[in-house]
């Protein structure tokens, strides 16, 4: 029965009984047809979801049962299951938290650096100039590169010690050649890394930048803001979100380099980062037990630190729409 | 008033259900339609035509022969022929997780004398010794004693050698002829690096070595020297010797010769790099493989070709210091393909092949030290007059079972024929580089080196 209480409102004072099952929303009550198309949709959802636990979950759980067995390719007769003694190997003998050190400082580094230079090129792009299009295609295109072509440039064209070009160009200036890959292997994998990644920050920046609406960006310089303050005050909070996708998606991509550091340092020079130091147990030491356990070890870490980035400090899932 | 629950029922009452059906056998029937045409198109590929799949290493010989290919496949139109060329650690890492887990990607594979013997044993590897034996023409016994000693275990061949190499020391004739030095034929460390540090200059430097991480990367000339230092990774009892006095010694005067007279940036150094530094005419001496004679003097890849003398590997307390190494093709053993990866081999490491190398490309790009009848070979022994010679009696000179001045429990110069040096070696080389970037110093590497190769060693042999 609905009674009328105003002519734009319409409230329902009485309620048909419902099963205890609570279905969300609770607060729109729906019918016995609107129920059944809701189950159905959900049901045509599982197939979708099914293949998607499979894919995803299936690799984890043999990986999980790999680290608890001792197997090590090269004596394959000796098989069998041996609890967490390797985890124990690899947190008291292994060089996990090393390994971890070098992956934040390498990830962290080159996502900072490439956040700054992106944000600095977004800037320019900003703006209508002739051969727009042209400097933006050519800006995007290290991103575009495939990871082991550009490591193999930076070895041998940009660093190399005797013929590379930056060390031509650092005798033009006066300074002596640097042996990039022996001195410092820990600022060459962040050089090429940044240099690959830089566009996609630049990408996403850019795309914030546009998307501010021109007239409160003129209200503003008709309060008398200057550029700088405009920027800090207008441009930087709206580009927040837009920095915490940056920053979210790139460290995801920049987490799984491998290339710059299988072709120049070898892991050496503390950069062995994870996915290094995994490849190299699972290939080259052939022990799938302690891979398996690095492996799994890698998916706490990350699980933690996630939760602890996305819950605490992104704003970007919590609220819909641009956060004012 | 509608409320908002009822736009829903704007269609007719199934008809969600019914348009999800539909679109669900739409679906259902593309995958059936796909992977029929799938399957179909599998059956017709099969034909009579088998193709080999070839792991190789990128090395100058083994480009010659993926140019080569097309003549065997002339010879032979039902095998058609597909390389994979990798470099040496990847094509390692790649064949040896194939064949642990027999997962069959390759039909032939490139490894090399270290793997042959282990493999050998783990029964991985197809018995060449009949088939070889059997094809007429093929000569098994022309090949080099030691090359042909190092794939053999129990008599039984396992792998077909493609190259052998030895080492030795090549210098850039110019620049000593220039400082006023003569390099003796059978020249000692010591001559090497004073010689070395007096010709270090902007323009070249005195020595390149070979500083890359990777166990058949940089730690091979290191192994050598500290052998002919006294020294060496393991005594009879598998006792690691990683940080006694003559192996520190020898990584010692290693680390001050690259630092004194050798290569800026020594971490990204393996044989490649070197053999460009030193064709480039920027290194005076360079000591490493034998197999670097062809491009060295080879006027298309070389600047300095004609002007490189060559010298037996320097020594201390041994009368030789050569290591000994070989890439051979060999088939494994649950290859489905036996009978046509062996007519690949049988062409790629027979005799006429030498000669199909020497006329297309140039005798100085023969894959050198297999066989003795190479070196018999009159244009090759007029082209490769300057190093075929040195390098016949160098690998001859070659002792694999004690190539230092103590005895070894274990048939391999430069590695020790064992599973683990894969790794063993893989993360002591890490440590040396960090000597080489003055990172650590020379004792806090070889002790913690030490630590791994007892941890490595064999407890049943």
């Amino acid at each position: 029965m609905v009674t009328v209480d105003s002519p734009t409102r319409a409230v329902v004072t009485s309620r048909p009984s419902r099963p205890s099952r609570r279905t969300p929303p609770d607060d729109i009550p729906l019918s016995g047809r609107e129920r059944k198309a809701v189950r159905t949709a959900r049901l045509l959802l599982w197939p979708a979801l099914a293949v998607l636990l499979l894919v995803t979950q299936v690799p984890f759980v043999v990986t999980l049962v790999l680290s608890f067995q001792e197997w090590n390719l090269l004596k394959p007769g000796e098989r069998g299951f041996v609890g967490f003694d390797n985890y124990v190997a690899v947190l008291a003998q292994g060089e996990f938290v090393s390994s971890l050190f070098s992956t934040v400082l390498i990830v962290g580094a080159s996502a900072a650096l490439s956040l700054l230079l992106g944000l600095g090129l977004a800037l320019l792009l900003d703006r209508k100039f002739r051969l727009q299009g042209l400097a933006r295609t050519l800006l995007i295109t290290p991103f575009l590169m495939m990871p082991a072509a550009s490591a193999l440039i930076w070895k041998w064209s940009m660093l190399d010690a005797n013929n590379g070009m930056v060390n031509w160009f650092l005798s033009l200036l006066g300074a002596g050649p640097v042996s990039w890959n022996t001195d410092l292997p820990v600022l060459t994998v962040i050089i090429i890394v940044t240099w690959q990644y830089t566009p996609f920050m630049m990408l996403i920046l850019l795309a914030g930048l546009q998307s501010q609406s021109p007239e409160v960006l003129e209200a503003a310089s008709v309060d008398g803001a200057g550029p700088v303050r405009t920027f800090i005050s207008m441009t930087l909070p709206h580009l927040r979100q837009y920095v915490e996708l940056a920053v979210l998606l790139g460290v995801i991509l920049m987490l799984q380099v491998f290339d710059p550091i299988a072709i120049v340092t070898r892991g050496t020079g503390g950069t062995k980062t994870l996915p290094y130091l995994l490849y190299e147990r699972a290939f080259i030491g052939l022990d799938i037990g302690e891979a398996a356990a690095y492996g799994v070890l890698s998916v706490i870490v990350t699980i933690v630190v996630a939760t602890i980035a996305l819950r605490l400090l992104f704003k970007i899932f919590k609220a819909e729409g641009v956060v004012r | 008033m509608k409320t908002e629950g009822q736009h829903m029922q704007r269609n007719s009452t199934g008809s969600v259900t019914r348009s999800a059906g539909i679109g669900i056998a739409i679906v259902l029937s593309a995958t059936a339609l796909t992977s029929c045409a799938g399957a179909g198109g599998g059956g017709s590929a099969g034909g009579d035509r088998t193709t080999l799949t070839i792991a190789t290493v990128n090395t100058p010989q083994m480009s010659d022969m993926q140019e080569l290919a097309p003549k065997f496949e002339e010879a032979h139109p039902d095998i058609k022929l597909n390389f994979i060329q990798m470099s040496e650690s990847d094509l390692r890492d790649a064949v040896t997780a194939d064949i642990a887990t027999q997962g069959g990607k390759y039909d032939v594979l490139t490894i090399g004398s270290y793997e042959v013997p282990i493999w050998g044993a783990n029964g991985w590897l197809t018995d060449l010794s009949g088939p070889a034996s059997e094809s007429a023409g093929y000569d098994v016994d022309d090949i080099m004693a030691p090359i042909r000693e190092s794939v053999t275990v129990d008599d039984k061949m396992y792998a077909a050698p493609f190259y052998g190499e030895s080492s030795f020391l090549m210098y850039n004739k110019e620049i000593l002829d220039a400082a006023g030095f003569t390099v003796p034929e059978h020249p000692t460390w010591d001559e090497v690096a004073e010689m070395a540090r007096a010709v270090d200059d902007d323009d070249h430097v005195g020595i390149c070595l070979r500083g890359k991480p990777g166990w058949g990367e940089g730690i091979v000339p290191l192994t050598t020297m500290a052998q002919t230092f006294g020294g060496g990774w393991y005594d009879m009892d598998w006792k690691a010797g990683l940080n006694a006095a003559p192996f520190v010694e020898a990584t010692q005067f290693y680390t001050d010769l690259i630092k004194d007279a050798g290569e800026d940036d020594p971490v990204s150094f393996g044989f490649t790099e070197c053999l460009n530094l030193f064709t480039q005419g920027k290194a005076a001496f360079w000591y490493d493989a034998t197999s670097a004679a062809g491009p060295v003097e080879s006027p298309e890849q070389s600047q300095i070709a004609g002007k490189v003398g060559f010298a037996h590997a320097p020594v201390r307390d041994t009368a030789e210091s050569g290591w000994l190494w070989s890439w051979n093709l060999a088939i494994p053993a649950s290859s489905k393909k036996q009978d046509a990866a062996w007519t690949f081999m049988e062409w790629a490491t027979g005799k006429e092949y030498i000669t199909l190398v020497g006329e297309e490309f140039g005798w100085s790009r023969v894959p050198p030290g297999t066989r003795e009848s190479t070196y018999e070979i009159p244009e090759y022994r007029e082209e490769a007059s300057s190093f075929a010679d040195l390098t016949h009696d160098i690998i001859l000179a070659v002792n694999p079972k004690q190539p230092g001045v103590n005895p070894q429990p274990w048939v391999g110069v430069q590695y020790v024929t064992i599973p683990e040096f894969q790794d063993l070696g893989n993360q002591v080389s890490q440590q040396l580089a960090e000597v080489y970037a003055g990172r650590k110093t020379v004792e806090e590497a070889l002790d913690a080196a030490q630590q791994l190769a007892e941890k490595a060693a064999p407890t049943d042999k």
